[in-house]
């Protein structure tokens, strides 16, 4: 690390961190952003410089200590700067999903009692004039890029704001010095809404020296620095992407790059070849699918290589990585395997200058996780969550185990409850729910530790094992222990099988619907001359039901080894006709399974499950991406499968 | 809708009797109208009713018998097609007219080719002005790319893309010849409800911010209806309907054209 750790103590607040990197990192890049087809740089003397021109020109408008300035949109250079201007004014930002509908973001509006809005565009900005009619303490609206809003009125753009900044800097040279000398660590630092899997969203509010202190932790034990490169392609207003990109970002001076548009982010990794990269285990998924794909259409001595070399890989691509012995001609073979595959196949992704690469926030596959650690790529799991300012624990380097989360970060103390719920006590931990003290209460204890809401256990070398969510635990009729995650990650680890949802807590047996992924089965179809118009007749056809069919009976088989899983298996299952989404509110934004509304909205096919019937008639409204509604309906068909038996007990009979 | 926010009302080009026979088929009679510095101009009419030859005659490609046109307060009997872009008329086809095994960048770059200076020999070499040039030409194509929303497929051959891209990069060459006056022969064909949403939107955008007048055929009543400031009818090759899109609706020879009358 080579931070200077007499101004980091006197740098407490983001926008005194940023007058530290314009003065110590001043022409190294801070931010690169894809304009016009090339890659534009921002250095930190530039990045300085925007930002405090805007922060005045927000003061010009009357934004002062206290005040939300609602941040929406796409990964873009100027937003995180808008951040940090707002933060400079003792204001507090509060970054917002940029595909949540109208309804869901004025709730935020409301409850943030945000004045002030910035958005990215006319489709934000659409929804802000929605929300601004209704939520009446919304007042002004700036964007950043105009295009389409020619006939609109009443909204700033980016640029006029900063030229008002620039005019009242001129009049008052020392007005925003002394803003910035007023913020302490203590200060709250930014709000982000926890979209949650139950009821509606909180605002965490996070404290300077929160994010700081677990940024800088987690940036030391991985020795980032501000040579390291990141491209920032999650949504701002996530935690992650919060500590990522912006904390890290400012903290360590590393680059932050903002891909062009949603559709490039693969090619923009390629371009820009991170050396720090986050990916959730969807992503990753995504990304093994396509290879595989593509494969199938390479030429046979293409095929062969990459099979043979990928088995070794698998063998011992891991223990390389992780520094344990391997013999010579493996050692020989690997090299040349990199310079054959796995190179050209890291270049292709982007990731072969990626030192440390993070996914967490679902359980990951062992096949995915292997097929990036076999490749040499240093893919470890964190856990995290936004009431922790992202790190609990980590993979320690050269100790990565699959089924663990990893060990604590410095300064991070677990506890696991007496009922498996894992607590955990740290700098990271959250100030509070803004206006929501019972739940600050509920979920924080008067010393400090937080609920989780996780259950799990260490193991004897200091691992975490996360198993499910605490309430979602529970028990079939007769006693046996069903944790539903458990089955669906299991169920998701099969490519065809995009998202499961199984039930069982106080029922006879365990039942599951499947959601089929349309890139992995699609491809399967089309190679097994199975002809389908929609993804609702795809779902519906029995040579599916056959495909679905087998991968759950090899979790049944799985589940089967397992003496405490053994009465958990999938005895009945159905393919849903449609995707689950979280424009219906059946996932989260981050892409969750909401339990509750799903077992609520679709009651009648839960009730076929469990009644013995073999079709179900399906009915359900829909929202499509504009907001508008409409309806799929159809007949859903049931599959009854066996379940197995553990080894032993078919010897015996 | 923030509507003809730059019609100005002065006429840019006006088409008086026109008249087109194939052989012994008349394919337009004595058609009539103007399109308006601007605005967003819908030709619409059954199948058959001479929308796209009407589009022909505008740019210069059939040259009707009788009439005349003019565009831009010159009157002309006889026009090329190439003329007609050298004027400020582009257009789209509708049947896609790209190089399906070229880039989008390239297919889009192409659109420049009438703006481009340098000679065949300083372009291929790559030299002096003729690199300028082209980085001048390049930077405008990115700003079309990014206009529409296509950065994702800057490098992808056209011939792989799904329709709806397809045409979006049609429309983005067109663009590429900084038109004044843009034909649209059937935009929206052949799409999904949400790619149909996509290109309405592409369209006003183009109207609004570079002020380019639109003349567009379009199947879709309710992208017609929606978007476009007037609308012209079109059915055998008569004209039956001239006005904003509540004038036509409401015309009874407009409605027995589209749903047919018990004579």
């Amino acid at each position: 690390m080579r931070l200077e750790t007499t101004a980091a103590a006197t740098a407490e607040t983001f926008p005194q961190i940023l007058a530290r990197n314009a003065r110590q990192w001043g022409d190294l890049p801070a931010y690169r952003e894809k304009d016009y087809g090339i890659w534009q740089t921002h250095t930190w003397r530039q990045v300085h410089d925007q930002t405090r021109a805007f922060a005045a020109g927000l003061a010009s408008l009357g934004f002062g200590r206290g005040d939300k300035l609602i941040i929406v949109g796409d990964n873009r250079p100027r937003l995180y700067w808008a951040m940090n201007a707002a933060q400079m004014l003792g204001g507090i930002p509060v970054p917002v999903y940029q595909d949540s509908v109208a309804a869901e973001m004025a709730y935020v509006v409301e409850h943030a009692e945000a004045r002030f809005a910035l958005a990215e565009d006319q489709e934000q900005i659409d929804k802000l004039l929605e929300i601004r009619a209704q939520v009446s303490g919304l007042r002004t609206l700036i964007y950043e890029d105009g295009r389409g809003l020619g006939g609109y009125d009443g909204l700033l753009s980016y640029d006029q704001v900063q030229q008002n900044g620039r005019a009242l800097m001129a009049a008052k040279p020392d007005f925003l010095d002394t803003e910035i000398a007023k913020g302490k660590g203590s200060d709250s630092s930014v709000m982000l809404y926890t979209s949650g899997t139950t009821g509606r969203p909180k605002g965490v509010v996070l404290t300077y020296d929160n994010l700081r202190r677990s940024a800088e932790n987690a940036a030391r034990i991985e020795g980032l620095g501000e040579r390291d490169e990141l491209l920032c392609y999650l949504p701002m207003a996530w935690v992650g992407d919060h500590i990522f990109s912006y904390a890290q970002g400012l903290i360590t001076g590393l680059t932050v790059n903002c891909p062009e548009s949603a559709a490039t982010v693969q090619t923009d990794l390629r371009e820009i070849g991170p050396t720090y990269y986050f990916a959730p285990p969807r992503i990753l998924e995504n990304i093994i699918t396509n290879v595989m794909i593509r494969m199938e259409d390479a030429g046979a001595l293409k095929r062969w290589m990459f099979r043979a070399f990928m088995a070794l890989a698998r063998r011992v691509g891991g223990d390389l990585l992780d520094g344990r012995p391997v013999g010579l001609a493996d050692r020989l073979l690997y090299r040349l395997g990199d310079l054959l595959v796995y190179g050209p196949l890291k270049n292709t992704l982007g990731l072969s200058r990626v030192r440390i690469a993070y996914t967490a926030g679902e359980a990951v596959g062992p096949d995915i996780f292997n097929f990036y650690r076999s490749l040499g790529i240093n893919m470890k799991q964190l856990y995290g969550q936004t009431e922790a300012s992202v790190f609990v624990t980590i993979h320690p380097n050269r100790d990565v185990r699959l089924d663990t989360v990893g060990k604590t970060v410095p300064d991070v103390e677990l506890r696991i409850a007496d009922n498996g719920e894992v607590l955990f006590r740290g700098p990271g931990v959250f100030h509070e729910y803004y206006k929501n003290p019972e739940a600050t209460a509920e979920t924080k204890t008067a010393d400090g530790w937080v609920h989780s809401g996780d259950a799990g256990y260490v193991d004897d070398d200091g691992h975490l094992h996360i198993i499910d969510r605490a309430k979602d635990v529970g028990r079939l009729t007769d006693g046996t222990l069903f944790a539903p995650k458990f089955i669906e990650n299991k169920l998701k680890f099969f490519p065809h099988i995009n998202e499961a949802v199984a039930f069982g807590d106080t029922r006879d047996f365990v039942t599951a619907f499947i959601n089929i992924d349309l890139t992995a089965v699609g491809n399967w179809a089309e190679r097994h001359d199975v002809a389908y118009a929609s993804y609702q007749e795809l779902a519906g056809k029995k040579e599916v039901y056959d495909l679905i069919a087998d991968a759950v009976a090899q979790v049944n088989r799985d589940l089967a080894h397992d003496p405490r899983m053994e009465g958990a298996q999938v005895q009945r299952f159905l393919i849903l006709p449609k995707l689950l989404d979280a424009d219906d509110g059946e996932l989260t934004r981050t892409r969750k399974v909401r339990r509750g509304f799903i077992a609520e909205r679709y009651a009648a096919l839960i009730a076929a499950l469990y009644g013995g019937r073999t079709t179900v008639h399906f009915r359900t409204e829909v929202t499509f991406e504009d907001g508008r509604k409409g309806m799929v309906e159809g007949d859903v068909a049931i599959r009854d499968m066996d379940t197995a038996r553990p080894a032993p007990a078919r010897r015996a009979a | 809708m923030a509507r003809a926010a730059h019609a100005t009302g002065e006429v840019l080009l006006s088409l008086e009797n026109i008249s087109l026979r194939f052989g012994g088929v008349k394919a337009l009679t004595d058609i009539s109208f103007d399109i308006r510095k601007g605005e967003i101009r819908a030709i619409i009419g059954p199948n058959g009713a001479g929308k796209s030859s009407m589009l022909n005659c505008i740019n210069g490609f059939y040259h009707p018998q009788e009439g005349r046109i003019t565009y831009k307060g010159v009157t002309r009997r006889q026009m090329r097609p190439h003329q007609a872009a050298e004027q400020g008329i582009a257009r789209t086809f509708q049947n896609i007219a790209l190089f399906k095994g070229m880039s989008t960048l390239d297919n889009i770059m192409t659109g420049r080719n009438l703006r481009m200076k340098t000679g065949l020999l300083a372009q291929a070499l790559h030299w002096g002005p003729a690199q300028r040039e082209e980085n001048e030409h390049r930077a405008f194509v990115e700003r079309i790319i990014d206009f529409l929303e296509i950065q994702h497929i800057r490098k992808v051959p056209v011939g792989r893309l799904p329709y709806g891209l397809q045409k979006r990069v049609e429309l983005g060459r067109a663009l590429a010849a900084e038109p004044e006056l843009l034909l649209l022969d059937e935009p929206m064909a052949g799409m999904n409800l949400e790619e149909k949403q996509d290109m309405c939107r592409f369209v006003l955008d183009v109207n609004d911010q570079f002020g380019t007048t639109i003349c567009l055929i379009e199947h879709d009543m309710g992208v017609v209806m929606d978007i476009s400031d007037r609308v012209v009818v079109l059915d055998y090759g008569k004209k039956i309907g001239d006005g904003t899109p509540d004038e036509v609706k409401a015309s009874p020879d407009v409605i027995a054209a589209y749903l047919g009358t018990s004579h």
